[in-house]
């Protein structure tokens, strides 16, 4: 700054304003910096799962065979992907990913059966039929249901769904479930995956032109075909999105999964069979604190890193059929 | 009369196969949406029914539920150090996330050039806000608790819930800065100010509604995770009220851990329990929305 009394205002204001300019690059720069750290992150995710991951499968973890640590793979990826029994941590390990895998696939198919459906009705029912009145009671519900956390789930298939809902069913078919079910825990992650595809879908298909619906009504269409014929094919992409979405979060659904479907891990079609999810072994590994540098540790993170890579190709399917189906009506 | 109602039925004849099928789907579509509304129901139903239970059937004393610290026997346990876990939690994942997200917000929207990496890096946001909770839990268990030989201290758990939120708090800030328009900000550089004047006294101040909303949100979803908790170790049960730098138990994991007991005691305390952390959700919802609704600036576009 000027000292001099008899400097001249601009003089001053140039001053000022060149600290204010610095101040401005300096707050780039930090909020840059920021912004640095969701990269770090995702960086981060694929180093630590790989790192620990390679301890897994070669005894070395990534960054000690670069170092020079010798090669050798104690499990194979032959026995890792087509083995049929994961018990990494028995007496007599058995490193097959499949019946976990399995557990994860059934799970989410079985909730994209009851989340689709009934999502995509909702969204229907409220883009398209309900009243202003009915619109405002329907949206909030749904968004208390998506704010309830997944455990609470969890509790709701082991308290209220298994003994009232799936055990009388059960009763009529002739399966007996017990306290946990791949049923039930596709019902729950189904149950809170309604309001996803609900949202999203009623998000696409309110941003059909209303001129799209007119012209059908003009040639004569009824509510139903202008629904069905008209604003589902408009909306596909955001509806397909919505599923991806559901999907990729059921996958990585774990505590309402680890409560309600249990920790066996077993190839079955049988919904009343317990089985294991990634995430329920995970949860199973973790509680059991086991010591840095065993298996049982290690396959924590080659688990963890089979789950982050299905979720990611989903996530990255998302993004593709964004690119693809945009449709822009503004 | 009944020669209109005749009439109509001719009429309608043609018609009458699409009305039906118009009605059918109508009703099909009304009861999927009372679907989730029943399950919501019910869902707090259950809750409600087994609290009852807890105290009037096992005779849980909500006082001294309270203020006691778990136990490995249920006339014992209680919820306190969960509670005092999960505050801590609140705190310094609000403290860690929040500056952080609003500054990556504020760098995308108001100084990053529009160019591949900008959206390169939008992407890998989205990427991030569909990461499964449990990965997050892995990245801080193999960085912080294992790699940096910390343990599973409380301050670990927040870190992992902060990454967690993060890209959600970064969403909804993103949001709340684009819904200023941009004529305000033309309007201070025109007065003379710096990209950065023209924020912190304009953008940020007309934002802040938004950004508060979305965060409070971000928070409610954070102190209902469980899975990354438990990755970095959170089951344990501790007897005396954790500290930051303290191994802990959180609402949530205490939950678990009770639900998953076979003893009839336990699971009806974890409804206790789960009305508690049902509660706080709530009313942090309910903040958020009265914040929204209270402050939000309508620049009337």
């Amino acid at each position: 700054m000027s000292t001099g009394t008899g400097a001249d205002e601009a003089g001053i204001t140039r001053d000022v304003s060149k600290e204010d300019q610095k101040r401005n690059r300096r707050v780039k720069r930090v909020s840059l910096g920021c912004a640095g750290i969701t990269v770090a992150t995702t960086v981060a995710i694929f180093l630590v799962l790989f790192d620990n991951a390679s301890g897994y499968f070669f005894e070395y973890r990534l960054h000690e065979m670069v170092l020079g640590a010798s090669v050798e793979q104690i499990i194979t990826f032959a026995e890792f992907f087509t083995g049929t029994r994961w018990a990494p941590d028995h007496a007599t390990p058995a490193h097959g990913v499949l019946p976990v895998v399995w557990g994860t696939l059934t799970v989410t198919v079985g909730a994209a059966f009851i989340s689709i459906p009934i999502g995509t009705a909702t969204a229907l029912y409220v883009s398209e039929y309900a009243g202003d009145g009915m619109r405002r009671k329907l949206k909030p519900s749904l968004e208390v249901l998506a704010g309830i956390p997944t455990i609470v789930y969890g509790y709701f298939a082991i308290s209220m769904v298994t003994p009232f809902i799936l055990a009388p069913i059960g009763e009529l078919v002739g399966l007996s479930f017990g306290r946990r079910s791949m049923a039930a825990g596709a019902f729950v992650v189904g149950v809170m995956t309604i309001p996803m595809v609900a949202s999203i879908s009623e998000d696409a298909m309110n941003s059909v032109p209303d001129d799209l619906r007119n012209g059908a009504y003009a040639l004569g269409a009824t509510k139903f075909d202008v629904s069905t014929k008209v604003v589902l094919p408009a909306a596909v992409s955001g509806i397909f999105a919505s599923y991806i979405l559901a999907v990729s979060r059921a996958i990585g659904e774990t505590m309402a999964v680890a409560l309600a479907a249990g920790f066996n891990a077993n190839i079955t079609l049988n919904p009343a069979d317990e089985i294991m999810t990634m995430t329920a072994y995970m949860v199973q590994m973790a509680r059991g604190e086991s010591a840095v540098g065993t298996v049982e540790y290690q396959s924590l993170f080659a688990v963890g890193l089979v789950l982050f890579l299905m979720t990611l190709a989903m996530n990255l399917l998302n993004d593709l059929l964004k690119q693809r189906f945009r449709e822009e009506y503004q | 009369m009944s020669t209109k109602d005749q009439l109509g039925d001719i009429i309608d004849e043609g018609v009458s196969y699409e009305e039906v099928r118009g009605k059918l789907f109508l009703s099909l579509c009304i009861a999927a949406s009372f679907f989730g509304i029943a399950m919501l129901v019910l869902l707090l139903w259950d809750v409600i029914a087994t609290t009852h239970q807890a105290v009037f059937e096992f005779n849980v004393d909500p006082v001294h539920f309270l203020t006691q610290t778990s136990s490995r026997t249920a006339e014992n346990a209680g919820f306190y150090s969960a509670i005092i876990g999960s505050l801590w939690l609140m705190v310094l994942v609000s403290v860690m996330a929040f500056f952080v997200g609003v500054g990556t917000a504020v760098y995308l929207e108001e100084y990053a050039p529009d160019n591949r990496w900008t959206r390169l890096f939008e992407a890998n946001l989205a990427n991030l806000a569909g990461v499964p909770s449990v990965v997050y839990g892995l990245l801080v268990l193999g960085v912080i608790v294992n790699g940096a030989g910390m343990g599973p201290i409380l301050l670990a758990g927040a870190l992992a819930l902060a990454l967690l939120i993060m890209p959600i708090i970064i969403v909804s800030s993103i949001e709340a800065l684009r819904a200023v328009p941009d004529g305000v900000r033309q309007g201070s550089a025109a007065a003379g100010a710096t990209r950065w004047q023209t924020i912190r006294n304009v953008v940020l101040p007309a934002a802040m509604p938004g950004i508060i909303t979305g965060t409070i949100l971000a928070l409610a979803r954070a102190i209902g995770e469980t899975a990354p908790l438990i990755m970095v170790g959170a089951l344990f049960i501790t007897t005396r009220t954790p500290g930051p730098l303290d191994r802990f138990g959180a609402m949530p994991t205490e939950i678990y851990t009770w639900a998953a007991q076979p003893e009839r005691q336990f699971i009806a305390m974890a409804g206790f329990g789960i009305l508690i952390l049902l509660g706080v959700l709530f009313t942090m919802q309910g903040i958020a929305v009265y914040i929204r609704r209270r402050y939000e600036v309508d620049f009337g576009e």
